[in-house]
């Protein structure tokens, strides 16, 4: 259907208009918030000691969940897309999907549940390993709403490629390392780097299930979505709040960039 | 098999225990505790909160979600592919960061003049920031295979827009908005991040659920955070349990 | 030499090979023929261990492989969708086997250039699959599946994702590469003709059975049954006797036989028929026929007799056929 000139205006001005006021400029304003007293107060702002401990907390969790996820997500769609049928295989594919519907702050509470003091795990705190208000707490909170990206972008690569290739592999006598090493693993390595990119960027961000299992220390347990909310709320440091999440925004949208620019190649090989 | 028994541990661990343990959790103190705390005045005051608030926005990016597809895909304007990439911003952004971003146009500093800390406002604008990609992105590719076609046989037929739009169009990308406004108000409803900051978390007005359930934890209530956590989970699922009925519905329908 | 004993497999409630057993004579190349579902491509699978068998052997050159993974069993396999390394040139493709073998580079060069020359790519080594044409992918597919030197070659209908034009030409090419190479040759394929034209044995394979093993020409004369009767080609019934419909011969009643090639066998049939239609296909001529119990048939003449007889529609002939005691059994069969 042809809109009259007018009515397409008018259409076009109330979607433009609801996009500049929702994102666009709260976006720049942010920007322009943090940077406007100039970089090297911005610098001074995100190099405390508490911003760099808060830097070195979040890519910590960033270097024991991502590792993770790629190897045992590889596992994971390798056994649904390769391993037959077995049973609870409808079971595991629901499970792989319950991150995606579960509120932040209700992961919290369910590791509170398993892992904290008079939890079915809680054991393990009286005997001197702590999960909550700890790294690894923070660590199995940000697995959690991590857990699908991996797998639910190799999955569909792996069905797609099929296994005539591999096939082609063993009768020329490679043995299944070899096979998975030269044949495998090329053929998902686009679909795999996508989902390790989602990855970062949903475990760089994670703020809800993560407070919950955090103490929250500056400078010791608190990551950088932490070190924002401590530094508007707690210690109205409002400026710092700013240029903290400006950080993270500008880590997430180079994350974003990086998942576009990876989309135009995988789609023209 | 050594590979399908790793999964399973690491799948059981990390997702499927604690949500286990969630669950006993909840029914720690009986099932008349459960529903005690689920119908305590602070979490019946939060759930009122977060389903209005939550319907409310999903409702409004239902008719503007749909608006900004459309305009993405029929209208022509320099600057198209910027207003596509903004789209993604809330996806990418942690959520916490979006309380920032709202809070340094909106917050008490507002240059504009508007001060949406502290209200339902605040709130309803921040779960819009964060759900505005659902529709928009599942009603985009629809509209795009779309054909001219048809919409241009109904106008040689003398059909009027309105006639097109109700007739032609709407059939076509309903499924695509109900699938994107279920799932914006499945996200709404859990959503706590982007609220923490500009929503203040006050009783009664502000709280959602979902920082209510933080507050039991705070206040050494974990029993009763689980029951209500249970609550806020079971809607949840019904809602995706609903639309993927529905899409089941679309898919024998067009078969 | 490839010996199948017994083999079973079932996928399910569905019998994909009930009791085969086979042989496949040392550097001949064998022809595994049959309808989709029959069980060929199982049976060819099971050979190289890519399928695992519910009962039965499989024994390659006197070793028992029927255990023994498929990249130990020294067979060279060839897919029917090319199963190309796609992030792998061509030479990558086809040096695949030497290299995990972890031959010498300059070994490995000098084998992949001469098998590139061997399958007509030695300009395109350093191409990708995806800047191939079909036939090129699956040339160089055997080149990747000859470079181990298998014992055996084992090809899952190699042409059947090409186009008509290239797929006679690989036939023919096969078919001389298999007299300059020699290789034990097994050829999965649902289409009679390519088995006719580039097998020296065919085994014909319906319902997870073998039903007969014979020379092309053999499977084509004689058929064991009505099934490998009525799949290796046309079928005519002439009277009680079935024929192929190149073996009758038709005259106008009463008239001699213009130049029809009188039928030798056993006896012969004539009918009186009415011609229904006659198609002239260039080099030959098909007429159909309709005889005086008013079952059909096809006769297929040479263009010159047909064109001697000057046959059209309504007109009256008298069919003749050799009466073939061989198919006199299958009489039954409705075609």
């Amino acid at each position: 259907m042809r809109l009259s000139l007018p009515a397409r205006l008018g259409v076009r001005t109330v979607a433009l208009a609801y996009l500049a006021v929702l994102v666009a400029l709260p976006v720049g304003m942010v920007l322009q918030r943090a940077l406007a007293p100039g970089l090297a107060t911005f610098w001074a702002s995100v190099t405390t000691p508490a911003a760099i401990a808060a830097f070195n907390l979040t890519l910590t969790l960033l270097a024991i969940v991502v590792p993770l996820n790629v190897i045992l997500g590889t596992v994971t769609a390798l056994v649904l897309v390769r391993g037959g049928s077995f049973r609870g295989k409808a079971l595991l594919q629901a499970f792989l999907d319950l991150p995606f519907a579960v509120s932040p702050v209700v992961i919290g509470v369910a590791l509170i549940a398993l892992w904290g003091a008079g939890g079915w795990f809680g054991g393990l705190a009286d005997a001197g390993v702590r999960v909550i208000f700890a790294t690894p707490g923070m660590a199995l909170a940000t697995a959690f709403v991590t857990l699908p990206f991996v797998v639910r972008e190799v999955e569909p690569v792996l069905r797609e490629v099929g296994d005539e290739q591999e096939q082609a592999a063993a009768t020329l006598g490679a043995t299944g390392w070899q096979t998975f090493w030269r044949i495998t693993l090329p053929s998902i390595r686009w679909g795999l780097t996508y989902g390790t990119l989602l990855t970062v960027a949903r475990g760089l961000g994670e703020y809800g299930a993560v407070l919950l299992v955090s103490s929250n220390l500056p400078g010791v347990s608190q990551t950088l979505t932490l070190l924002v909310h401590a530094r508007y709320h707690d210690v109205a440091n409002t400026y710092g709040a700013y240029t903290a999440a400006t950080v993270l925004m500008g880590l997430s949208l180079a994350t974003l960039v990086a998942t576009a620019l990876l989309n135009r190649t995988r789609r023209h090989p | 098999m050594l590979a399908l028994g790793v999964v399973l541990l690491w799948v059981g661990v990390v997702v499927a225990l604690p949500l286990a343990a969630l669950a006993a959790l909840s029914v720690a103190d009986g099932p008349l505790g459960f529903v005690r705390a689920v119908t305590a005045p602070g979490s019946l005051a939060a759930l009122g909160t977060t389903l209005l608030l939550s319907v409310a926005v999903a409702l409004v990016n239902a008719v503007l979600g749909t608006v900004i597809a459309w305009v993405l895909v029929r209208d022509s304007f320099p600057g198209k592919r910027f207003a596509d990439a903004l789209i993604d911003i809330p996806f990418a952004l942690p959520t916490i960061v979006a309380s920032i971003v709202l809070l340094a146009l909106y917050g008490p500093e507002s240059p504009a003049g508007i001060h949406l800390n502290n209200t339902r406002a605040g709130v309803l604008v921040a779960l819009a920031f964060v759900t505005l990609p659902f529709v928009v992105r599942s009603v985009q590719p629809v509209l795009a295979e779309l054909e001219l076609d048809a919409e241009e046989a109904a106008a040689s037929l003398g059909a009027s827009n309105w006639t097109t739009l109700r007739l032609i169009v709407w059939p076509a990308i309903r499924p695509a908005v109900i699938s994107g406004t279920g799932l914006a108000f499945a996200r709404a409803i859990g959503e706590f991040g982007s609220v923490a900051l500009i929503g203040g978390n006050l009783p009664g007005v502000t709280q959602v659920t979902s920082q209510y359930i933080a507050q039991r934890i705070e206040v050494g209530d974990p029993t009763g955070a689980a029951a209500v956590s249970v609550t806020l989970l079971v809607i949840a699922f019904s809602v995706l349990a609903t639309l993927r009925l529905l899409a089941r519905g679309q898919r024998r329908a067009v078969a | 030499m490839i010996t199948v004993t017994g083999a079973t497999k079932r996928f399910g409630d569905f019998l994909a090979l009930d009791d085969v057993s086979l042989e496949i004579p040392a550097g001949s190349l064998t022809a595994l023929l049959g309808p989709s579902g029959s069980g060929k491509s199982t049976l060819l699978r099971a050979m190289a261990g890519l399928e695992n068998l519910d009962g039965g052997s499989v024994v390659i050159d006197g070793v028992d492989v029927t255990h023994v993974p498929p990249r130990r069993r020294g067979i060279g396999f060839v897919f029917q969708h090319y199963a190309a390394f796609k992030h792998m040139t061509v030479r990558d493709n086809v040096a695949f086997g030497l290299t995990i073998r972890k031959r010498p580079r300059a070994a490995i060069r000098a084998r992949v250039d001469e098998l590139l020359e061997l399958v007509g790519l030695a300009g395109l080594a350093e191409r990708y699959p995806d800047e191939l044409s079909g036939g090129q992918r699956q040339r160089m597919a055997l080149a990747r599946a000859l470079a181990v030197e298998p014992s055996v070659l084992l090809l899952d209908e190699p042409f059947g994702a090409l186009d008509a034009t290239v797929r006679a030409e690989l036939r023919a090419w096969l078919r001389r590469l298999h007299d300059e190479v020699h290789v034990t040759t097994v050829l999965v394929t649902h289409d009679q003709a390519e088995a006719l034209e580039v097998a020296d044995r065919v085994a014909v394979i319906h319902q997870g059975r073998v039903q007969q093993v014979d020379e092309p020409l053999a499977v084509y004369d004689r058929p064991a049954n009505a099934f490998v009767m009525g799949f290796m080609g046309s079928v005519a019934r002439v009277g009680d006797s079935l024929v192929r419909p190149h073996r009758i011969a038709l005259r106008r009643p009463g008239g001699a036989a213009g130049v029809a090639t009188p039928p030798h066998g056993d006896g012969v049939v004539t009918v009186p028929a009415t011609v229904e239609r006659v198609a002239r296909l260039g080099s030959e001529t098909l007429v159909e026929l309709v005889d005086e119990a008013g079952q059909r048939f096809v006769a297929r003449l040479p263009r010159d007799e047909a064109e001697a007889l000057g046959l059209a529609r309504g007109d009256s002939v008298e069919a003749s056929a050799p009466r073939d005691p061989a198919t006199a059994d299958f009489i039954d069969y409705s075609i």
